[in-house]
């Protein structure tokens, strides 16, 4: 094995295209692991603690531009007006000594169908920044995931950063699990509430091969919204639209049987954790509405 | 390779480290710091719970390369770092000109009280633990240790909740919370106006 040490983003590209086989490591709390359990043996560890811009991050306009290895307390600590969902799920990521080191970078790399960012990216969407010699190309999220932990970057890129639209309204994350904390998720899921453009978008995760959006829902959801006037009168959600949303939450799951849980079990909990994002998302519009229209 | 760090606030030099290591090991076997417990090796338990340049980590997930230049402190060098940090107002980690713990001195470090020569120092953290009965096995207790001096570090007077939410990487299977939580509690009810202990 060979540990790369590159000092600069330049060198990291470098490096990697040098080496495609190198296994880009930043936090390590899922390299790490299979490196201890031999699981994995790369021929390359290509460090990216050296490179210093990754751990930063840019609120701008209309997005945050967040490096690929900005630890989950500090998304925590700093962004959770500007990407609420994603600070929700950071907070459920294991301990505080993995947040400490974890990053949106190494969840994005792994592509487990498990990874706690998932969902809220997905329900934010934005754009995945990879980055080789040959060139920059950004991502959309929604063609980010491919299979299970497979993503769409290429042997010789690594990622950089994403950009994440700053959220327009109220984000929710939910996760099932047998604790609190130092919990790989059962399943879980995100939505956003997008009242700029009247649209709602979710997140699913760990209950299909891939990371995925219940679009059958959203679409759903968006229409009844708009259908209903309920962006403009904040009226309570009925409870047989949320019932429907659910239930194509639910639809949108192509889960498997495992240690962690049944399929049965993750589709019917899948549709319980819309409804109840669902829910606050829209409390939380209206009383949002309700102080606005008082202001 | 070679890996150059500052352990306890005093440079150290590991050799023919391999590239694929963790921290732990490197402070275990080739530092012979055994402080810092070998369990999971997965993130999952807590016990190899170390700060790097300040943040609280699991030791067994940081590769020995990524930690060239930087500062660790393990529990070894824990009383030392607390009474830098009660000296000099936050500042301890050995940059401000503290003479750190040695290798050494680490090695030979035992947890027993202090005999005539009252020789042992305890952090705030660590006798509070004696105190409060904290202690069972004693596997978990060294990452407990330095997670809970750092809870106490950044938030002096932590609510339960706060606790919880500091060690909640951290698994006793002697299941003896209570008493953890009793002895942060007692950490932080003495506040720092108690700097080191001399054992019990």
């Amino acid at each position: 094995m060979d540990f790369l040490r590159p000092g600069s983003w330049e060198e990291a590209l470098a490096a990697k295209a040098e080496h495609p086989t190198a296994v880009p490591i930043a936090g390590g709390t899922d390299v790490m692991v299979e490196i201890n359990f031999d699981h994995r043996r790369p021929e390359y560890l290509l460090d990216l603690n050296r490179v210093d811009d990754l751990r930063e991050w840019e609120v701008g306009e209309e997005t945050v531009r967040l490096g690929a290895s900005v630890p989950y307390t500090q998304i925590m600590e700093n962004l959770r007006a500007e990407l609420p969902g994603l600070a929700l799920a950071s907070h459920t990521v294991a301990s505080p000594q993995i947040r400490n080191r974890g990053g949106v970078g190494g969840n994005l790399g792994t592509a487990s169908p498990a990874g706690d960012a998932h969902p809220a990216l997905l329900a934010s969407g934005g754009e995945v920044e990879a980055e080789s010699v040959r060139g920059r190309r950004m991502i959309p999220i929604d063609a980010f995931y491919l299979g299970v932990k497979r993503n769409a970057l290429e042997p010789d890129e690594l990622i950089r950063a994403v950009h994440l639209p700053k959220a327009d309204g109220p984000q929710q994350f939910s996760k099932v699990g047998t604790r609190n904390a130092m919990v790989i998720a059962v399943c879980a899921f995100g939505l956003a509430l997008h009242p700029r453009t009247r649209t709602v978008r979710t997140g699913i995760g760990s209950a299909a091969p891939t990371p995925v959006r219940a679009k059958a829902a959203e679409e759903f959801l968006t229409a009844a919204l708009e259908e209903g006037g309920f962006w403009e009168s904040g009226r309570p959600i009925p409870p047989s639209v949320a019932k429907q949303f659910a239930e194509l939450a639910t639809g949108a799951c192509n889960p498997i049987d495992d240690v962690r849980g049944s399929a049965k079990y993750r589709r019917h909990a899948v549709g319980i954790m819309a409804r109840r994002t669902l829910g606050w998302t829209w409390e939380s519009y209206r009383g949002n509405e309700r102080s606005d229209r008082c202001a | 390779m070679r890996v150059k760090f500052t352990v306890n606030g005093r440079e150290q030099q590991a050799d023919d480290v391999w590239e694929g290591e963790s921290l732990l090991y490197v402070l275990r076997e080739r530092m012979g710091l055994p402080g810092s417990k070998n369990a999971c090796e997965q993130g999952e338990c807590g016990s190899c719970t170390v700060r790097l340049d300040g943040v609280p980590v699991c030791s067994c997930l940081v590769a020995a390369g990524q930690v060239e230049g930087r500062e660790v402190v393990t529990v070894e060098g824990l009383a030392d770092y607390a009474e830098q940090r009660a000296q000099h107002g936050g500042c301890a980690t050995g940059a401000c000109g503290s003479a750190g713990t040695s290798v050494d001195a680490a090695q030979r470090w035992q947890a027993k009280p202090a005999g005539a020569d009252g020789q042992v120092r305890l952090s705030p953290v660590q006798q509070a633990f004696i105190d409060a009965g904290a202690v069972q096995c004693g596997f978990c207790t060294p990452g407990l240790l330095v997670a809970a001096d750092e809870l106490l570090e950044r938030n002096a007077q932590p609510s339960d909740a706060d606790i919880r939410e500091a060690l909640s990487g951290n698994l006793c299977r002697c299941t003896g919370y209570e008493k953890i939580l009793d002895a942060v509690r007692l950490a932080a009810a003495r506040g720092d106006a108690q700097t080191t202990g001399t054992g019990a």
